[in-house]
């Protein structure tokens, strides 16, 4: 059965997007927005989006006043990639108004495009904003893997919409998914991209119900589910199991981390109670009221920095965890969208087997089935391995957080002054020098038990206890 | 009484509350513990019948004493050795509190674990707990030996180093009715007219320090449960990124390894937790004393208010005998009615009860001249040993304190050991 030599397509990954082009290129019908609209957004009574309707509160963020060299940095893990798109997200303003109170944030580009009139662009964007963006991302780019978005929905009771920490959090998401968008070789080209970025009236823009679709996007669009997929190719089966235990492992981590959380909360209730006990007894004391009231003022400094490091893990560390979950969500139903594809072409492939044709060659749809299929692979591929490292960048940087902050919750707790102004390097040699005397140390002394129990070498058998904290709820029944 | 020779007032030094030790060897070490090494050092269980011919399995201690000679410096004597139980420590212990009621007696560890937080045992035949009462009964000794007055005691010595017979002798001291009678004494209430302010004090005192340190070890109790609940949570992290890291290529080591770390985190909390019983107990012990404290105190007023009940017999004695005298009837009595109704009663009759009277006002002068002796007595000697008590209280929290800082650094420098290992595993993936 001959179906023709497929077209080998040059992938259209790491290579720089000059240098490669699109095989479906020549073919584009871009819809470009005609250079009127944006002269007739701005005769639209230049309704800029940075002038709040309501009162702003002045929630900026610590991020507006992130420095040029913030914006400029380079990701030097993509090597050979230009990087002539910067974006950033920030300066969070509070708009109030009659029918609602909603967030904006200051979307700010630089670019040396050509594909943008200016080299610089600032405008107020809203949550809704972006996720129109993503939408249309994903409409018109089906074969690629769209970063996620912060979650949308938020229970109104259960967390304030408001707060100076969730909206921080979803800054920082927000601008992680331009940036990443930008970085894209392929997504940053989108026009939507382009819009979102430039455009002084979106939603004029959204109204105007311009599909700025590509010819993949168009083409993937009306591709049915009706078939059967023969054989995944290994490679992409591989990605599907790695998605799928991936996704196990982080709903573990995500319940291990919640769980932290509530133990150093409860944790914190009982230190919150623990040191003024100590204060009180430093009232009725006279020699001992300082070491007391020492030995309180630890405890309180523990409480206060345990509080920051429970607040810091609630704000940094879930949101990305539940970042990733959705991504891998997304990534899910590209892969099985070239499924689809792919099962499209082997259908029709084999329908034409069937017929056996006299024409020689492969009917044109055929064709266009084969150059789909072997389209969406390339890209997808491309974006797996981009997708790979910056996973790896991601949680590296994650889990190094994490660590740092746990380090610096222990450094503020050790270095809280020591109750009784003892010198410890005073106290360790003595009780060295005590082990020569220790029949004259004091019974009832600390260092005298200390001395005494390590004399008496018993070897204690500490049975390993079922503690019951080998959490079997957090792992699934079936570890594969 | 028993043989307890005469009570040595330790005037101890104001230097001694630097701790320097080595430096000033206190009073206390002239006593007994200069001359002899005590220790309780093993712990072993016996099964046995007991008073009511059942098996029973029960705790012994060893106790090793060996003659120290402060001259030459390696000799060495084979200690000799004796078993315990528990129960003896403590009929010791009543012995003591009978026998010197001024002296802070010592108290002993807890018979039953309290305060325990939920993941210890508590259970009395857990090895830990076995363990620090071990070491809580040597300390009980080792209180008492360095005690001044506490440490000449016959009895004390014998249960030292008599291992046969030495529970008849006490109880042959007669001392037990007079326990009873003195736990009645403490639990009756009475009023007491001129109360000693520096005793009220100290009463006063000694319940706050009862309720401080009880709270104390509840909240230390309910601390530790929640600390050991972080710890061991993390835990799960050494599993979860040990599964990760094997559908991971790049990442799959750091993963790894830094899941050690959390696991080496999650174990770790086991040895600091256990130290921490050490100051908890040291706590307790002052828990304890606080209620010794208390007992002195009571018995100063028990003591006080027989003494003033005696002067006030005598008092009304003495008016009696003014009455008779200048045949005046102050004060309303019977006799007087019937000797207005009936006649006035004959110099004879008058004369044998200035007799009675004058007896009774002898004895009641003896009486309370008694009194007051032993009043005076009993506040020299318990005032001296409420001092050298407060020196040796604030000494010892004080070092706990100390230690417990201690033990909170090194929990710190832990943590920091662990956390910095794994952000180094974690910058590697």
């Amino acid at each position: 059965m001959s179906a023709g030599t497929p077209k080998s397509l040059p992938s259209s990954g790491q290579k720089s997007i000059q240098d490669i082009s699109h095989p479906l290129s020549a073919e584009e019908s871009v819809l470009t927005p005609s250079p009127d609209v944006g002269n007739t957004t701005s005769s639209l009574g230049e309704k800029d989006l940075s002038l709040p309707n309501g009162t702003p509160v002045g929630t900026s963020s610590p991020g507006s006043s992130s420095s040029l060299l913030n914006r400029l940095q380079l990701d030097d893990d993509l090597d050979g990639e230009t990087h002539d798109l910067f974006v950033s997200v920030d300066d969070p303003k509070k708009h109030v108004s009659t029918m609602e109170t909603y967030i904006t944030y200051r979307v700010t580009t630089k670019t040396s495009r050509t594909e943008f009139d200016l080299p610089e662009y600032s405008l107020r964007r809203r949550y809704q904003d972006f996720d129109w963006l993503r939408n249309k991302l994903e409409e018109s780019q089906p074969t690629h893997l769209i970063p996620p978005l912060p979650e949308k929905f938020v229970m109104k009771g259960v967390v304030d919409r408001f707060s100076e920490e969730f909206v921080e959090t979803r800054r920082k998401a927000l601008d992680k998914f331009l940036k990443r968008v930008a970085d894209h070789p392929v997504l940053s080209f989108n026009e939507n991209f382009n819009v979102f970025l430039t455009a002084k009236d979106l939603n004029s823009y959204k109204k105007q119900g311009l599909t700025l679709l590509t010819k993949m996007g168009e083409s993937v669009k009306y591709v049915t589910g009706g078939y059967k997929l023969r054989a995944r190719p290994l490679e992409f089966a591989a990605m599907g199991d790695y998605l799928d235990i991936f996704t196990q492992k982080l709903g573990t981590i995500d319940r291990i981390a919640q769980r932290i959380i509530k133990e150093q909360s409860e944790y914190l209730v009982e230190l919150r109670e623990y040191s003024p006990v100590y204060s009180s007894w430093a009232g009725c004391e006279g020699e001992l009221q300082k070491p007391l009231e020492g030995v309180s003022s630890c405890i309180s400094s523990c409480s206060s920095a345990l509080d920051e490091l429970t607040e810091d893990m609630s704000e940094d560390f879930l949101p990305v965890l539940r970042e990733y979950v959705l991504y891998i969500e997304s990534m899910k139903n590209v892969l099985k969208k070239r499924d689809q594809v792919q099962a499209e072409y082997e259908a029709k492939l084999e329908a034409v087997v069937i017929r056996k044709d006299e024409r020689s060659g492969v009917p044109a749809d055929v064709e266009k089935c084969q150059d789909r299929v072997e389209c969406f692979n390339a890209d997808l591929k491309a974006d797996w391995d981009r997708w790979q490292n910056n996973k790896r960048q991601d949680f590296r940087q994650l889990l190094t957080g994490t660590a740092d902050r746990n380090i610096q919750y222990y450094e503020k707790v050790g270095h809280c002054e020591l109750p009784v102004g003892v010198d410890l390097s005073v106290t360790v040699p003595l009780i060295v020098s005590l082990s020569l005397h220790y029949s004259a140390l004091q019974p009832g002394s600390p260092l005298f038990h200390y001395y005494r129990r390590n004399q008496t070498s018993k070897v204690r058998q500490t049975e390993s206890r079922n503690t019951g904290y080998e959490g079997l709820s957090f792992f699934s029944q079936n570890t594969d | 009484m028993a043989d307890s020779g005469g009570p040595e007032t330790a005037q101890l030094s104001s230097n001694d509350s630097k701790g320097e030790v080595g430096d000033v060897i206190p009073e206390e070490a002239r006593s007994l513990l200069r001359k002899m090494e005590i220790s309780v050092a093993e712990v072993e269980k016996r099964t046995g019948k007991n008073a009511v011919n059942m098996l029973e399995t029960y705790t012994v201690y060893l106790i090793e004493t060996r003659r120290v000679d402060s001259s030459a410096e390696n000799q060495n004597f084979s200690p000799d050795s004796l078993w315990r139980r528990y129960s003896e420590f403590e009929l010791l212990r009543n012995y003591l509190l009978v026998t010197y009621p001024f002296v802070i007696v010592p108290p002993l560890p807890e018979k039953r674990a309290e305060f325990v937080w939920h993941k210890l045992s508590a259970d009395n035949m857990d090895p830990d707990f076995v363990e620090r009462r071990r070491i809580g009964l040597e300390n009980f000794l080792l209180r008492v030996a360095s005690h001044p007055i506490l440490s000449n005691d016959k009895i004390f010595y014998d249960f030292l180093t008599e291992e046969n017979g030495w529970k008849e002798a006490v109880m042959e001291t007669g001392f037990q009715p007079k326990a009873d009678s003195r736990l009645k004494a403490l639990n009756a209430t009475f009023r007491v007219k001129n109360p000693d302010k520096r005793f009220t004090e100290l009463k006063h005192y000694s319940d706050e320090l009862q309720s401080v340190t009880s709270q104390l070890l509840r909240v230390r109790a309910r601390v530790a449960d929640r600390l050991y609940g972080v710890y061991k949570v993390h835990g799960n992290y050494g599993r979860v990124f040990s599964e990760w890291s094997a559908i991971e290529r790049e990442m799959g080591d750091g993963l790894q390894s830094a899941g050690h770390h959390m696991d080496a985190y999650a174990a770790s909390i086991d040895d600091i937790l256990e130290e921490e019983e050490n100051y908890a107990d040291q706590l307790k012990e002052y828990l304890f004393y606080a209620e010794a404290l208390k007992a002195v105190c009571r018995k100063h007023e028990l003591l006080q208010y027989e003494l003033e009940t005696a002067a006030q017999d005598l008092m009304s004695k003495k008016q009696q005998r003014e009455e008779l005298v200048s045949g005046t009837v102050r004060t309303f009595s019977l006799k007087g009615m019937t000797s207005k109704l009936f006649g006035q009663e004959t110099p004879e009759q008058r004369e044998a009860k200035m007799r009675v009277l004058e007896e009774q006002i002898q004895e009641g002068e003896e009486l309370v001249q008694e009194k007051k002796t032993e009043c005076d007595e009993y506040v020299r000697n318990a005032w001296s040993d409420m001092e050298r008590f407060k020196v040796q209280k604030d000494r010892d929290l004080r070092e706990a304190m100390i230690s417990y800082a201690v033990m909170q650094i090194s929990l710190c420098k832990k943590g920091i050991q662990v956390w910095t290992n794994a952000k180094e595993c974690f910058s590697k993936m």
